[in-house]
C-alpha cells in the first residue's frame, strides 16, 4: 500500500519531471564519466600488469654496438640485477610490394632453446620458428593485418644488404611494443613498422653477430637500486659502444601507456566531481524554492502529527528517486562509453585487455557519490523544512526583501527601463546563486573547450615541423656515416631536386651529476630542407659555435645558455668533449641538440661525413627513386614525410572527433540543466509579478525578456569565466601529457574553438529558455490577481 | 430591463452586449455570466454590486481584456474587441486600461516611484511617475520597496500606477476588500479624485453596497445576470461613506 505522503512525492515528481529529468542527466553524465575513466584506467591498468608480468617485461634496457656474450656474466653480477637477456636487435628495411617506401623492421633474436627469459613474445597465431630454419620470423600481428599476411605468407627483407624471403610462421604481440613506434618516429604506425622474431642463430647469420649481442635487457631485484644499475650497466657497456642504459621511464611504449594513466587518473576526480557539483548545486535551488511553496503543506503534516523525520525523509526520498534514475541512466551510459573507450585503446595500445563486463565497485562508487552530493545539495533546504514551526508555515512566507543594486549607482544607469533594473535587483538578491550557475556555465564551456582544444595546435604545428622545419619529400637515413660526396651521387639519382647531407650523432649529454642520452644533429650552413622554429613559430638561428639545445633538454641537465656541458660520444673514440651551450630552443618535438656540421665533425675529430640526407623529390619520379634507394646497401630507412603526416592527422584526427563530441554533449547537459532549472525557479518565483506585468498591457515578449534576462546575464557572466577556465585547464592538461620529452604540444586554443565552445552554450541556453518561454505563455492571469502573494 | 437611460448610447465608450461566459470544470458547465449588457459612459464612475460568485470580476475581467467572453461581443468605441487575438487585447490594456486589484499586485523588486515607472515607459501619453503619486498623495513615499509600505499605501500605488498611462478607462476590482475602514475611504477619495480631475471612465467592484452611493451609476450583478440598473442622483463624496 502507497501512503499517502508517497503519492504526494510522485505527484511533485510528475509535476517537476522536467527539472527532475535535466538534474538527472546532469548525474547521469557525472557517473557515466567516473564510471568511464575509472574503468578504462583499471582495464588498462591491469591488463598492463598482468602482461608484463606474465611476459617478464624488463626493468632495464641498452642498446650497443657490439660485446661478446661473456659480457653478460659480467653484467649478471652487478648487484640489483636478477636477469640478464642479451639479445640481437637489427633494423631492416622491408620492402613491401603494396607500398612506395619500404616498411620499417626491427628483427628481434629468439633465444635458440625456449622462450625469452625477459620480453617474451606472445603468439597470437601460429607458432615460434624452429631453430635451424632460417628465414622463418614471428610478426608483429598489427603490421600484418595492415598487409594481410598470415602464417605461411612470405616478407621480403633487406638484411645487412641482402634481399631475403622471410617466411611469416606466427602473428604476435610484445609487452615491449603496445604501443609501437619506430626509433625516432613521432607515432605509432602498424602500415610501416614492424617488429620481427627471428631465431638468434639466424640473426647472427646474417649480421655476423655469432658469439655477440647488440642489445640488453635486465630484470631486477625488488628493491634494487635502479640508478646505480644504470650506471655499472653504462660503465661495462662502455668499450662495448653502449648507446647509454635507461629504464621503463623512457622506455617508450611503457611511458606513453603511463603517460596515457596519468591523464585519465587527472581527470577521474575532476570531471566527474564538476558535474556533480552542478547536479548538487540545482538541487539545491530546485529543492528551496519547492520546500517554500509547500511551507504551507508541510505545517499541515505536522500539525496532524508527522514527525519531523517523516518529513525530512520525504524529501530524501524525493531526491533519491532523481540521483537513482540519473544514475542508473549514467551506470548504463558509463559502460556502454567505457567499452567504447577500450575499443579506442585497442587501436593503439596492443595488449591482451581483460575487460570485464562492468565493473561493479567502480559502479558502486559512482552511485554513493552521486547520492552524497545530492544530500549535500538538498541539506539546507531539507534542513528549513525541517525546523519550520507548524505555526509559522501556516503563513505565508515574509516578503521578499529587496535593495538597489550596486549597479545601479554606475552613473546613466540610473536611467535604464524598470524592467532592466528587476532583473538586476533580483539577482543582486541572490548573488550566490547567480554566481555558481555562472560557475556552472563557466565549467561546461571549459569542458567543451577541453575537448576541443586538442585539434587546434595540430594544423599549426604540423605546418610547422613537417611545412616550414622539415622541407624535404624524403628523409633517408644510412648504416654508416658516407663521406660528403655521397650526397654528389644522390643528387644524380633520378626524380631528385634538392639533397642536403647532415651527420647525426648519439651522445650523453651530461651536466654535472645529470645527464641524459640523446643526439646532436649537425646542420651544414646553407641547410634548405631543415629550418629551426620556435614554438612561437619564430624561426630560430643557429649559433656559429657552440650547441644548441631543446628547452627541455637545458631543464633536464639545469643547464642555461653560456654553461659548458659535457658531451659523451658514442661513436668514433667514444671521448668526452666539453662545449658550450649557445642557446636554447623552444621546439616542439624531441630533446636534441644542434651544431653547426663542421663544428660537430671537430668534435667527432672526423673528415666531412654525412649519415642523414634530405631530399625534395619530383613526385612524379619517386616510386623509381624509392626503388633505386632500397638497392643501396647502406641504407638503414626511408621516410616519406607525406605518409608520416597522413598517420598522424588520421590517427589523432578521428580520436579527438569522438572526445569532442562527447564532451561537448556533456558540457550542454550542464549548461541545459543550469538554464533550465535556474528559468523554472525563477518562474515560479515570479509568475506573480509577471502576470501582473501582463494585466498591465505588456507583451509576452517583454514578460519573456524580464524573465530570461536573469538567465542571459547568468550565462554571459559565466562565459569569460569559460574561457579563462578552459584556457588554463587546456594548459594543464598539456602539462600531464604523454611524454614532454617527446612531443610538446603548444599551447594554442584557436579563436574557432572558443567561438564554438561559446556559440554551444548560447545554444544550449536559448534551446532552455525557449522551453521554458512556451509556459509563460500560458501564464495564468487571472488567477494571480485572485490570490495573495 | 430596459431602464431610461440619461446617457445617450453614443457616448458608450466601453460596453459588452449580451456576453455569456461559460467555464467548463470537467463534465460540469459553470455558467458566470448569462447574456450581460452593460455599457461605460464617458467619464463616468460605476460601480458594480453583488453577491460573491455573481460574476462581477468576470465581467470586469472581459471588459478590461484581461479574458475573452464565450459569447457576445465587447465593443470599444464602436469597436469589436472580442474578435481580437492575444496581441490586439494586451495593445488595448496597453494603451485603454488601468487595473487596480484587491491584492495590489505591486512588483516588490521595484520601488514606489519604479512600480509607476513601468507603466509610464511603455504608454503613449503618460504622466509623469511623481505627479501620478503626488495626485494618491504619496510624494513622500516614492522610493519605498513595497514591503515598505502599509497596505492602503501600497493600494494608492497601485492606483497612481494604473492612471499615470492616463488610460480612458479604470477597471477596479474590490480596490478596498484588504483594508479598514478608515484606509478604504481614502483609496475610495484617490479613485473618486481620479475620475473627476482626469474624467477618467471608472468601474468600480464592491461587495460593500454603502459604497455604491458615491456612484454615477449603480448596477447589480446575480447569478450571472444584470438583476438592476440605476443612475444615482444623490451622489455623495467618498468621506462622507459609512458601512
Ligand atoms: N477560472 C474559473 N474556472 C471555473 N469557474 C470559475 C472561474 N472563474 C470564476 N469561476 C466561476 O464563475 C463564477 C463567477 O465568478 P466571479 O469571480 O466572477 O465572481 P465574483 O462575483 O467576482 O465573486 P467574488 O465577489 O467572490 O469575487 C463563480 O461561480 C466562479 O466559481
Ligand atoms: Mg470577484
Amino acid at each position: 500500500m502507497v501512503n499517502v505522503l508517497d503519492r504526494k512525492l510522485f505527484r511533485d515528481l510528475t509535476r517537476l519531471k522536467g527539472q527532475a529529468l535535466t538534474i538527472a542527466l546532469v548525474v547521469a553524465v557525472g557517473v557515466a564519466n567516473y564510471i568511464t575513466l575509472r574503468s578504462a584506467w583499471r582495464a588498462l591498468g591491469d591488463s598492463r600488469a598482468a602482461y608484463y608480468e606474465q611476459y617478464r617485461f624488463a626493468d632495464v634496457f641498452a642498446r650497443l654496438k657490439r660485446a661478446p656474450d661473456s659480457v653478460a656474466e659480467q653484467i649478471h653480477d652487478v648487484r640489483g640485477v636478477a636477469t640478464v637477456y642479451p639479445r640481437v636487435v637489427e633494423e631492416v628495411l622491408l620492402p613491401m610490394d603494396d607500398m612506395i617506401t619500404p616498411a620499417h623492421g626491427q628483427l628481434i633474436s629468439l633465444p635458440a632453446h625456449g622462450r625469452p627469459p625477459l620480453n617474451d613474445v606472445y603468439v597470437k597465431s601460429g607458432r615460434f620458428p624452429e631453430p635451424g630454419r632460417g628465414n622463418e620470423v614471428l610478426v608483429y600481428e598489427p603490421f600484418a593485418e595492415e598487409h594481410g599476411l598470415r602464417p605461411g605468407s612470405t616478407i621480403p627483407a633487406i638484411l645487412n644488404g641482402k634481399l631475403h624471403e622471410l617466411i611469416v610462421v606466427g602473428l604476435a604481440l610484445s609487452p615491449e611494443y603496445v604501443f609501437a613506434i619506430e626509433p625516432g618516429g613521432i607515432t605509432s604506425d602498424d602500415e610501416r613498422f614492424a617488429p620481427m622474431w627471428m631465431s638468434e642463430s639466424a640473426i647472427a647469420a646474417a649480421f655476423q653477430m655469432e658469439g655477440a649481442f647488440n642489445d640488453a635487457v635486465l630484470r631486477l631485484e625488488p628493491g634494487a637500486d635502479e640508478r646505480a644499475v644504470l650506471v655499472a650497466l653504462d660503465r661495462i657497456l662502455e668499450s662495448y659502444g653502449g648507446l647509454g642504459a635507461y629504464g621503463r621511464e623512457l622506455q617508450i611504449s611503457d611511458s606513453i601507456l603511463d603517460g596515457e594513466l596519468a591523464q585519465i587518473e587527472a581527470m577521474v576526480i575532476v570531471l566527474p566531481g564538476v558535474f556533480l557539483a552542478v547536479a548538487a548545486f540545482l538541487l539545491n535551488v530546485v529543492f528551496s524554492r519547492m520546500v517554500t511553496l509547500q511551507r504551507g503543506q508541510i505545517a499541515v503534516i505536522k500539525a496532524v502529527g508527522y514527525g519531523n523525520s517523516t518529513i525530512a525523509l520525504h524529501y530524501v526520498k524525493m531526491v533519491c528517486v532523481i540521483v537513482l534514475i540519473g544514475s542508473l541512466m549514467g551506470v548504463g551510459l558509463g559502460a556502454w562509453l567505457a567499452d567504447a573507450m577500450l575499443d579506442l585503446y585497442a587501436t593503439f595500445f596492443r595488449l591482451p585487455m581483460t575487460r570485464g563486463r562492468i565493473d561493479l565497485p567502480v559502479a558502486i562508487n559512482a552511485i554513493i557519490g552521486s547520492f552524497l552530493a545530492a544530500l549535500l545539495g538538498i541539506g539546507f533546504a531539507v534542513r528549513t523544512a525541517v525546523t519550520l514551526p507548524p505555526a509559522e508555515a501556516m503563513r505565508p512566507p515574509s516578503p521578499a526583501r529587496y535593495r538597489a543594486s550596486p549597479i545601479e549607482r554606475v552613473p546613466g544607469l540610473r536611467r535604464v527601463h524598470q524592467s532592466t533594473m528587476m532583473v538586476f535587483r533580483e539577482i543582486w538578491r541572490r548573488p550566490l546563486r547567480t554566481v555558481l550557475s555562472s560557475a556552472g556555465i563557466a565549467f561546461a564551456l571549459a569542458i567543451i573547450i577541453l575537448g576541443r582544444f586538442g585539434k587546434d595546435a595540430h594544423g599549426p604545428i604540423l605546418d610547422l615541423q613537417f611545412g616550414r622545419q622539415q622541407r624535404e619529400d624524403i628523409s633517408v637515413n644510412f648504416t654508416n656515416e658516407v663521406a660528403n660526396r655521397g650526397l654528389g651521387y644522390l643528387a644524380h639519382l633520378p626524380g631528385v631536386d634538392q639533397v642536403d647531407g647532415y651527420r647525426v650523432t648519439p651522445v650523453r649529454f651530461r651536466s654535472g651529476a645529470r645527464w641524459r642520452d640523446s643526439i646532436v644533429i649537425g646542420l651544414p650552413p646553407d641547410s634548405h630542407l631543415r629550418r629551426l622554429f620556435n614554438r612561437q613559430f619564430r624561426p630560430a638561428r643557429l649559433p656559429h659555435s657552440g650547441l644548441l639545445i631543446t628547452d627541455v633538454l637545458a631543464d633536464i641537465l639545469d643547464a642555461k645558455p653560456g654553461d659548458i656541458i659535457e658531451v659523451e660520444l658514442k661513436e668514433g673514440d667514444r671521448g668526452t668533449r666539453r662545449v658550450q651551450i649557445s642557446g636554447t630552443i623552444d621546439e616542439a618535438f624531441g630533446i636534441q641538440g644542434y651544431m653547426q656540421k663542421s663544428s660537430l665533425h671537430e668534435l667527432l675529430r672526423e673528415k666531412p661525413t654525412i649519415n642523414t640526407a634530405l631530399l625534395r623529390v619530383d613526385p612524379a619520379r619517386e616510386a623509381e627513386l624509392q626503388m633505386r634507394l632500397t638497392d643501396i646497401p647502406t641504407v638503414q630507412s626511408i621516410h616519406r614525410k607525406r605518409t608520416l603526416l597522413e598517420r598522424f592527422e588520421e590517427q589523432t584526427g578521428q580520436t579527438m572527433q569522438v572526445i569532442t563530441l562527447i564532451l561537448t554533449l556533456f558540457a550542454t547537459a550542464i549548461a541545459v540543466a543550469v538554464v533550465y532549472n535556474n528559468a523554472r525557479v525563477s518562474l515560479s518565483v515570479r509568475s506573480r509579478d509577471l502576470a501582473t506585468l501582463r494585466v498591465l498591457g505588456f507583451t509576452r515578449a517583454e514578460v519573456s525578456a524580464i524573465l530570461l534576462g536573469e538567465q542571459a546575464v547568468q550565462v554571459f557572466l559565466g562565459i569569460p569565466f569559460g574561457l579563462l577556465l578552459g584556457t588554463f585547464g587546456a594548459q594543464g592538461l598539456l602539462e600531464l601529457q604523454a611524454d614532454p620529452e617527446q612531443f610538446r604540444m603548444p599551447m594554442l586554443i584557436a579563436s574557432r574553438t572558443y567561438a564554438f565552445s561559446v556559440v554551444v552554450i548560447l545554444a544550449a541556453a536559448v534551446l532552455s529558455a525557449l522551453l521554458v518561454r512556451r509556459r509563460l505563455d500560458s501564464l495564468d492571469l487571472i488567477g494571480v490577481l485572485k490570490t495573495r502573494e | 430591463m430596459s431602464e431610461p437611460n440619461p446617457n445617450s448610447e453614443q457616448s458608450a465608450i466601453l460596453a459588452a452586449h449580451d456576453v455569456s461566459k461559460v467555464y467548463q470544470m470537467g463534465d460540469v458547465e459553470v455558467h458566470a455570466l448569462r447574456g450581460v449588457n452593460v455599457s461605460l459612459y464617458e467619464a463616468e464612475l460605476m460601480v458594480l454590486l453583488g453577491p460573491s460568485g455573481s460574476g462581477k470580476s468576470t465581467l470586469l475581467n472581459i471588459l478590461g481584456a484581461l479574458d475573452v467572453p464565450s459569447s457576445g461581443r465587447v465593443v470599444y468605441r464602436g469597436q469589436d474587441i472580442s474578435g481580437a487575438d492575444e496581441r490586439e487585447l494586451t495593445e488595448f490594456r496597453r494603451e485603454h486600461v488601468g487595473f487596480v486589484f484587491q491584492f495590489y499586485n505591486l512588483v516588490p523588486s521595484l520601488t514606489a516611484r519604479e512600480n509607476v515607472a513601468l507603466v509610464t515607459e511603455i504608454s503613449k501619453t503618460p504622466l509623469n511617475p511623481s505627479e501620478a503619486l503626488e495626485l494618491v498623495g504619496l510624494t513622500d513615499r516614492m522610493d519605498h520597496f513595497p514591503a515598505q509600505l502599509s497596505g492602503g499605501e501600497q493600494q494608492r500605488v497601485a492606483i497612481a500606477r494604473a492612471v499615470a498611462k492616463q488610460p480612458k478607462i479604470l477597471l477596479c476590482d474590490e480596490p478596498t476588500g484588504a483594508l479598514d475602514f478608515k484606509t478604504g475611504i481614502r483609496v475610495l477619495e484617490v479613485i473618486d479624485e481620479v475620475n473627476r480631475s482626469l474624467g477618467t471612465t471608472t468601474a468600480v467592484i464592491t461587495h460593500h453596497a454603502p459604497i455604491a452611493s458615491m456612484a454615477d451609476r449603480i448596477i447589480s450583478l446575480s447569478d450571472g445576470k444584470v438583476a438592476s440598473e440605476r443612475t444615482n442622483d444623490e451622489k455623495v463624496s467618498p468621506a462622507e461613506l459609512t458601512w
